[in-house]
């Protein structure tokens, strides 16, 4: 276990890449995600159309074919930058589906009274939804929000291998192929850090969880 | 008044057609309500008149015929219909409270949102309006920690704080303990003593009787009897409207 001790600085900044990574993507794909669900419940058809056709593309296609997209067809384009924001791009977008199904689960899950009510006394569509609608929504879409988060999490570990560099995955990857270390040590050393990003996640879900919980 | 307020209906409905699908859950319904008149729809389940109710606010689209509230036709989507829905204050059967909000949330909510009230205000004649519906102590309590009857008299609350021109009142008490339909139907009694337009689906004879100006029996969809409340439960014309009453009042 020393190779983990000996390089720890280097794990250290991977860890605190991949956290950057995430917590960028995990924001981005939260609001993008939550507005292509509002997209997919509106009353407006062509709204639906392209939020349906959002989650079918993103949520169908492979990660590694939207991050190759993303940092190769997009510079293409004309769209240049870092490969770090490209790598973050595709990880949201693709994230984005997963979170939209999750969020409109939610919607879904409330009562059609609430919204009903919500409109009788005149708020307009946006405002049912985020004043009524996806307040009640969020206890329900908690747990598998959760769920959406730590799997993005993982796959955060994609973007590092096809090129971000810097992050846990990279960490173990220069160690096991550039220094030759034995895989079984540095690669533990990898899931200490996504374990350390993952499980305080998923208790921090568990308190959000049982604080947004609404008595019906 | 003047001749202009009195004459316009505060509701009207001409020849207004509804399907479920091959279901003619409303046919060719043409109804006044003048301002200030307290309309009570009676008929047996699967009549139409939760429908009739729903569909004054569109909250039910309709397939054909007009709908106007205050001279003014439904507008058909968006922040126009939106505006009209705030002048058309709405109780529904199970009382749907914002689960997430207090009572006095629930009150002010709209006008804070859709009229621009600042919150004090709002708050000042949300407690006055809960104060009127006997339950300004339950101000700062969740929904589900309220009885069923002071759920509905929230409701009816946050329906008035929109100061609507029209109240309509879908199966309000239908969802209630015996011993908490009182308490509903009183309130609604002194709004209607009150000079309020309420058009009011139900089922409490009772409140039909002593605070309705005009009973509207339907059945299949169909405005089948449409008098006073005496003419109908003393001498209904049809024999829909008598197996009806019939079924009701024998018990």
């Amino acid at each position: 276990m020393n190779v983990i001790l000996d390089n720890f600085s280097l794990y250290r900044d991977g860890f605190l890449q991949t956290l950057k990574i995430c917590a960028l993507a995990a924001v981005g794909a939260l609001v993008l995600g939550t507005v292509v669900a509002g997209f997919r419940v509106s009353p407006v058809p062509p709204l639906r159309w392209v939020g349906t056709a959002w989650v079918t593309v993103f949520r169908n296609c492979p990660l590694t074919v939207v991050l190759f997209f993303c940092a190769f067809g997009l510079p293409e384009i004309g769209v240049n930058g870092a490969y770090f924001w490209f790598g973050v791009t595709g990880l949201v977008l693709y994230t984005s589906a997963f979170v939209c199904e999750a969020v409109r689960a939610g919607v879904n899950s409330v009562p059609a009274g609430q919204a009903e009510a919500a409109r009788a006394v005149g708020l307009t569509f946006g405002q049912s939804l985020t004043s009524v609608v996806l307040p009640q929504a969020l206890r329900t879409v908690v747990p598998p929000l959760g769920s959406v988060i730590i799997a993005m999490i993982k796959n955060s570990a994609i973007v590092g291998a096809f090129g971000v560099g810097g992050d846990l995955f990279a960490v173990g990857d220069t160690l096991t192929s550039a220094r030759g270390e034995a895989a079984l040590p540095v690669l533990t050393g990898v899931v200490l850090g996504y374990l350390a990003i993952t499980i305080p996640g998923g208790l921090l879900l568990g308190l959000l969880e049982r604080k947004v919980a609404i008595a019906r | 008044m003047s001749e202009e307020t009195t004459d316009r209906p505060m509701i009207r409905m001409a020849a207004v057609d509804k399907f479920f699908g091959q279901l003619h859950v409303l046919k060719k319904i043409s109804l006044d309500v003048p301002k200030g008149q307290v309309v009570v729809v009676l008929g047996p389940s699967g009549s139409g008149k939760s429908t009739l109710c729903r569909a004054v606010n569109r909250l039910e689209p309709i397939d054909s015929g007009v709908i106007e509230v205050d001279g003014r036709p439904l507008p058909s989507e968006g922040r126009d219909l939106a505006r009209l829905r705030a002048e058309v204050g709405m109780v529904f059967q199970s009382f749907n409270l914002f689960a997430h909000k207090t009572i006095l949330e629930n009150v002010t909510l709209a006008p804070v949102k859709v009229r621009g009230q600042a919150v004090p205000d709002a708050r000042k004649t949300g407690l006055e309006l809960l104060e009127r519906v006997g339950i300004a102590d339950q101000a700062d309590k969740y929904p589900a920690q309220l009885s069923g009857g002071q759920q509905q008299r929230a409701a009816i609350a946050r329906a008035l704080a929109m100061r609507p021109k029209v109240m309509l009142f879908d199966e309000p008490t239908s969802a209630l303990d015996p011993e908490m339909v009182q308490e509903v139907l009183d309130v609604m009694t002194a709004l209607a003593a009150d000079g309020m337009t309420m058009l009011v689906v139900t089922h409490e004879m009772g409140f039909a009787r002593k605070a309705a100006h005009r009973v509207i029996f339907m059945s299949d969809g169909e405005v089948v009897e449409d008098g006073t409340p005496a003419e109908f439960f003393t001498a209904p014309k049809s024999a829909r409207a008598k197996d009806f009453l019939g079924k009701i009042l024998t018990h």
